[in-house]
């Protein structure tokens, strides 16, 4: 197993960037997710890194080993697809073993290896069958078990959840957990769903238009998201925005007909005020609005309502509240939990 | 699921076509077990015990230079076969598979070949395979007929591979093969319904044509069985026995080519790859 690490990579397909000075370290053993918009760049990046695809400018070191210009077979990769691109003239066991014979790796070796992959993901009573007589699960796991006996030192997974019913995402998602603790394994992941993000990542990427607007923890990234891009992008249902004052004593804020306090001092001006649903409540003294719609989830539910000047609000309530559409309320966001962005959208940080 | 009605039109169109089609040649084979009186007396007669007469396939088999001639075009075939699909389908991955310098340009040069007939250009052919000392050699042919299959090869295969998913060729990439092996053991395994389809277009126009193997091996023990019988046909008495029965026997071969490639036909093989 190996570090990542990507400096200053640039790519351009004619005069389009589709990715910006990318800077990022991959630990080893980590789990990295990259997550962002259709068209961010996230699978492009991925790409580059398998070898898929040339980058313009920068440099990918894998263990510490330049591989920018090498191709993918030698960068000791091994990559998922979100088709999983299982050989359909194969059977299960030379799907995995395919690679390994090319690689001239001795046949003892080839059974032993494609034996435990097989025993890892459950695949023994299937090796003999042809992709198309597996289930779309199967096939995700002959596509692991693919890169498994590669023993590469970097996996890369593209979408690979995105083709699986529900249920199966989840239970999938839960065994890549298991295999990433079991191998001990580098993983660069890429999707666009944020539950599969913040429940895998020991490390999560959001990337928007080519760029990376913020790599950390999960909950780094859910309590201090830094700007409004990673804010809306990360946490579900999104985050609430609304245009803000700060007073000039830099204590109290006016949003929206409401003036709220701060937890702590800062720059006078126009900010933007985000919280999330989750983190503020129904009561007095907070930001009027009207209530649009409510939705009963049971346990939890969501009242969607809109301000004086048209800014829709969620707020997060439990149980059944004692609303109807067109009640007036007040949103009173928790202070512990405000996020304040400056005009440019990045976040202002407590002193 | 078609109504009954249609469905019934539909098949008698197809049947009425198959009868006609397969006419001539049941004509041909049902006379070639008649004796000569019996073909043109009754000629639409199936043979009976007492019109029964075998005299053209014995003077089919006895005669030594046929099989020399059934030979020939059997090789001249699968050699055609051979090489225009395995030309073919090298071509048509480097035109789809890679982007470079005059990609388009070659496309175009190539499907050129499929709208002009390649007979315009006999007679530059035969001085072109007579200064190259090929006359009367089935190298002669085998090249000739190549050059006129690979255009359409090339183009019928470029849209098959155009529909096998980037995605396989790029996990054989991540597996470490090399472009050649990605081609021979990925590519070509998942082409072969298209390039069934293929070897049946190629086969069948070079298995009856007269017009190459006249020009270019007309002699010499070289030639192909559909120039062979014409020895039969002469100037003042034709051996019609021996011609029908030339014909029909020249029938199996390309039947025989026929089964094996169509069985490859039905198999959709790259369900299951994706998804």
């Amino acid at each position: 197993m190996a570090e990542v690490s990507i400096s200053k990579l640039h790519k351009s397909y004619g005069t389009v960037d589709v990715l910006k000075d990318i800077n990022l370290t991959v630990e080893d053993g980590s789990f990295v997710v990259l997550v962002g918009p259709s068209g961010c760049g996230k699978s492009t990046l991925l790409r580059s890194v398998a070898g898929l695809e040339p980058i313009s400018s920068g440099s990918i070191a894998i263990g510490g080993r330049n591989v920018s210009d090498l191709a993918p077979a030698q960068r000791e990769i091994a990559m998922v697809f979100q088709s999983y691109a299982l050989y359909p003239h194969m059977n299960v066991e030379n799907n995995m073993a395919f690679g390994l014979k090319f690689a001239g790796t001795p046949k003892d070796e080839i059974a032993q290896r494609v034996g435990e992959a097989a025993r890892i993901l459950q695949l023994e009573p299937l090796l003999k069958r042809k992709p198309k007589e597996l289930s779309g699960g199967q096939r995700q796991r002959v596509a692991i078990g693919r890169a498994i006996v590669r023993k590469p030192k970097v996996f890369l997974f593209d979408e690979p959840l995105s083709n699986l019913d529900a249920a199966l995402r989840i239970n999938t998602r839960v065994e890549i957990a298991k295999l990433h603790k079991l191998l001990k394994a580098t993983i660069i992941y890429v999707t666009h769903d944020q539950v599969e993000a913040m429940t895998l990542a020991d490390k999560i990427v959001v990337m928007n238009q080519g760029r990376i607007e913020q790599a950390g923890r999960p909950l780094d990234l859910y309590y201090r998201p830094a700007n409004l891009f990673v804010a809306g992008f990360i946490g579900s249902p999104a985050m609430n925005t609304v245009r803000a004052t700060v007073s000039e004593d830099g204590k109290g804020l006016a949003a929206a007909g409401a003036k709220l306090a701060l937890p702590h001092r800062i720059a006078a001006g126009p900010v933007k005020l985000g919280f999330r649903p989750e983190h503020c409540r129904i009561g007095k003294g907070g930001i009027p609005a009207t209530v649009e719609l409510i939705e009963r989830l049971g346990e939890t539910g969501y009242v969607h309502c809109r301000t004086a000047d048209g800014t829709a609000l969620l707020v997060e309530v439990k149980g059944d509240p004692a609303l109807e559409q067109g009640s007036a309320v007040s949103v009173l966001p928790a202070t512990d939990h405000m996020h304040l962005f400056d005009s440019a959208g990045n976040r202002i940080a407590a002193p | 699921m078609r109504k009954p009605a249609s469905a019934i039109i539909v098949h008698g169109i197809l049947a009425l076509y198959t009868c006609l089609a397969l006419f001539p040649i049941i004509l041909v084979i049902m006379n070639s077990f008649k004796a000569k009186r019996a073909i043109f007396n009754t000629p639409l007669q199936p043979p009976m015990p007492w019109n029964f007469d075998a005299i053209g396939y014995a003077k089919v088999f006895g005669d030594s230079a046929i099989a020399t001639y059934y030979l020939n075009s059997i090789t001249v075939t699968v050699g055609t076969i051979f090489l225009t699909l395995l030309l073919g389908a090298m071509a048509a991955w480097a035109l789809t598979e890679y982007r470079f310098r005059w990609n388009t340009a070659l496309a175009i040069f190539l499907s050129i070949g499929i709208m002009v007939p390649i007979r315009l250009g006999s007679v530059s052919i035969i001085s072109l395979v007579s200064d190259l000392n090929l006359i009367n050699t089935l190298t002669a042919l085998i090249l000739v007929y190549v050059a006129q299959n690979l255009p359409l090869a090339i183009f019928i295969l470029s849209e098959f591979i155009q529909q096998i998913p980037k995605d396989l060729r790029e996990a054989g990439r991540c597996d470490g093969l090399s472009e050649y092996h990605i081609f021979f053991y990925i590519i070509l395994p998942l082409l072969r319904p298209a390039m069934a389809t293929v070897a049946v277009f190629t086969m069948i126009p070079v298995w009856n044509d007269l017009w190459f193997p006249l020009l270019l091996a007309p002699t010499g023990g070289k030639q192909t069985i559909t120039l062979g019988v014409q020895q039969f046909l002469g100037q003042y008495i034709t051996d019609w026995n021996a011609v029908l029965a030339a014909l029909s026997t020249a029938i199996v071969p390309v039947l025989v080519l026929y089964v094996i490639f169509s069985r490859q036909l039905i198999r959709g093989l790259t369900s299951g790859a994706v998804k």
